[in-house]
């Protein structure tokens, strides 16, 4: 512990940091440039939402991480151990109890509070870098307001399946302003991030951090004719029964049999514990 | 000029001493000339006589070192659109204006389904509405002669004829008023350029548009085109009727130009 700055990175650079979030809450949405530093991990694995989180812990916080919703993935409990090490701070499976929790690819089930900060880790931050490949011409696109492109996406994704296809890294605007890439949550996950929480979004490789404040307005783009749905299993979770949080399509043989699971696993757990059980669930010990 | 109900005509486009340089060489120098509503005009020259650089400068894809653009806009009436704001100049230039590329690539996003190169600008000024975007693509389509049965394909899968059709589907579907176009026809073989020739000349009478044409083919002009401007080494060196400066051309230069044109 004592061979590390607290939380990794020097204060100097946590600085740095925590200006790029402070602009970035300031104009919800932006993408604000940041000097993102080598981490030791590779790119993709969530070095700048590592970056992010290392500029938002204290030492009191509490710590979660989850990976598509689980905390006992490769990702997640590596990103965990990292910060035990590193930070010394106190570590949580439990939604409800952690202070941060750095996410890849999903939002907790469970409603999160004004005491909380959920950190996301992101890929490619350009909602728009498909389309246009030239980042001075996104950055006009996004001064400008000139987002009809975006459409072109949807529109191109109802021509060739006959709905939106799109089911993640579905693009939202952010207070009427600026088209963010929610990173690849599902967009299921899209109506939830209108929260009470704030919301840091970190792209280490692309060296951009942008970020939701708590209550800011969150619209998933679509036509007045194919409106936005979010979409999810038509399932119960097989372990706990939800009917209303987010699964995983598991392949159990090949023969055909699969079960459906709730991909946030302290939401499943809380549930078995508390007594709700799915198709295939065993009581809790 | 005066227009149906006898007031004066107010030109849509005023070009007042337009020049822009590339350092120290001349890319075009003291170009003038007023576009009324409905007229099309004729650009022609030798290869690097300023053509491109001149229609460049108009359109506003690179700014001209001296000179007033003077467009006569729906809202405001007339301004300036070198001067007026990037936004205002972006909104215009896919509004109003239409640009139509020598090379159907440049004008077209290649891995986008036709129907959606047609209705990307319509989305641009806020059409949030599939059924009837997809419903003016396909009126669109019709009109350039392209089957309505290829709206999901892209582009690489059209022929050079179609996909310049294509090109100029998309600048159009929003009704401009005044189209730039840089050599539509190069690169066609003759009986393809004819026929979108043709498609071109219906439409800008149909629609009553307004065009600058910028071309070497001076066939391309004397079908299209009402009035002609003649430019070499960047300067304009005889303007007129189309007509007129083809059949009895004045200077040197329209001379060596009219008659270096083979006769089949």
């Amino acid at each position: 512990m004592s061979d590390y700055n607290f939380a990794y990175l020097d204060e100097q650079t946590k600085r740095m940091i925590r200006r790029a979030i402070l602009k970035g809450l300031a104009v919800p949405g932006y993408q604000v440039p940041f000097a993102s530093r080598e981490m030791p991990m590779p790119y993709g694995w969530g070095t700048g939402g590592v970056q992010v989180s290392a500029a938002a812990l204290t030492l009191d916080d509490t710590l979660k991480v989850i990976d598509q919703g689980a905390d006992d993935t490769t990702n997640a409990v590596s990103i965990r151990q990292f910060f035990e090490k590193t930070a010394g701070v106190a570590t949580t499976e439990e939604t409800k109890k952690a202070s941060v929790i750095q996410t890849r690819h999903r939002i907790p089930e469970a409603e999160l509070t004004e005491e909380q900060i959920l950190v996301y880790q992101v890929p490619i931050p350009e909602p728009l870098r498909f389309l246009e490949p030239r980042e001075t011409e996104t950055r006009k696109m996004h001064a400008l307001q000139e987002y009809g492109l975006m459409h072109v996406k949807l529109y191109e994704d109802i021509s060739q399946h006959g709905a939106i296809a799109t089911a993640y890294a579905y693009p939202v605007k952010v207070e009427g302003r600026y088209v963010m890439d929610p990173s690849p949550i599902p967009k299921f996950d899209n109506p939830k991030m209108e929260m009470a929480a704030i919301q840091l979004f970190g792209a280490g490789r692309e060296q951009r951090i942008y970020a939701v404040p708590p209550y800011t307005r969150v619209v998933s783009l679509d036509f007045e004719d194919y409106p936005f749905e979010a979409t999810k299993a038509e399932h119960p979770c097989d372990l706990c029964g939800a009917e209303d949080s987010y699964l995983d399509e598991v392949i159990l043989d090949d023969a055909g049999c699969r079960m459906f699971v709730c991909s946030d696993t302290d939401y499943c757990r809380t549930r078995r514990e508390a007594g709700h059980l799915g198709r295939m669930g065993e009581q809790a010990a | 000029m005066t227009r149906d109900d006898g007031k004066p005509a107010v030109p849509l486009l005023q070009v007042k001493n337009v020049a822009k340089h590339y350092g120290a060489r001349v890319g075009c120098t003291d170009v003038s000339f007023d576009l009324y509503p409905g007229e099309v005009m004729g650009i022609v020259g030798e290869s690097g006589s300023g053509k491109s650089t001149l229609l460049n400068s108009l359109a506003g894809h690179q700014p001209p070192d001296r000179g007033e653009v003077i467009f006569d806009t729906r809202a405001d009436g007339p301004v300036d659109t070198v001067t007026m704001s990037e936004p205002e100049r972006r909104m215009l230039s896919r509004t109003d204006w239409a640009f139509v590329h020598q090379h159907a690539r440049d004008g077209l996003r290649m891995s986008v389904s036709a129907g959606g190169n047609i209705g990307e600008r319509l989305m641009a000024v806020g059409n949030r509405h599939y059924g009837s975007i997809r419903e003016r693509a396909v009126d669109w389509l019709g009109r350039v002669e392209i089957s309505e049965n290829r709206i999901d394909d892209r582009p690489l899968a059209f022929s050079g004829g179609m996909q310049q059709r294509l090109q100029i589907a998309r600048n159009l579907v929003t009704g401009p008023r005044l189209v730039f176009m840089d050599e539509p026809t190069g690169g066609l073989d003759v009986s393809v350029q004819a026929r979108l020739l043709d498609l071109l000349r219906g439409l800008v009478r149909e629609m009553g548009l307004s065009a600058i044409i910028v071309t070497h083919d001076l066939a391309v002009v004397r079908l299209l085109a009402d009035r002609l401007m003649v430019m070499k080494d960047g300067r304009v060196v005889e303007t007129g009727l189309t007509d007129q400066v083809l059949d009895d051309p004045q200077h040197s230069y329209t001379q060596l130009l009219v008659s270096s044109v083979l006769q089949v």
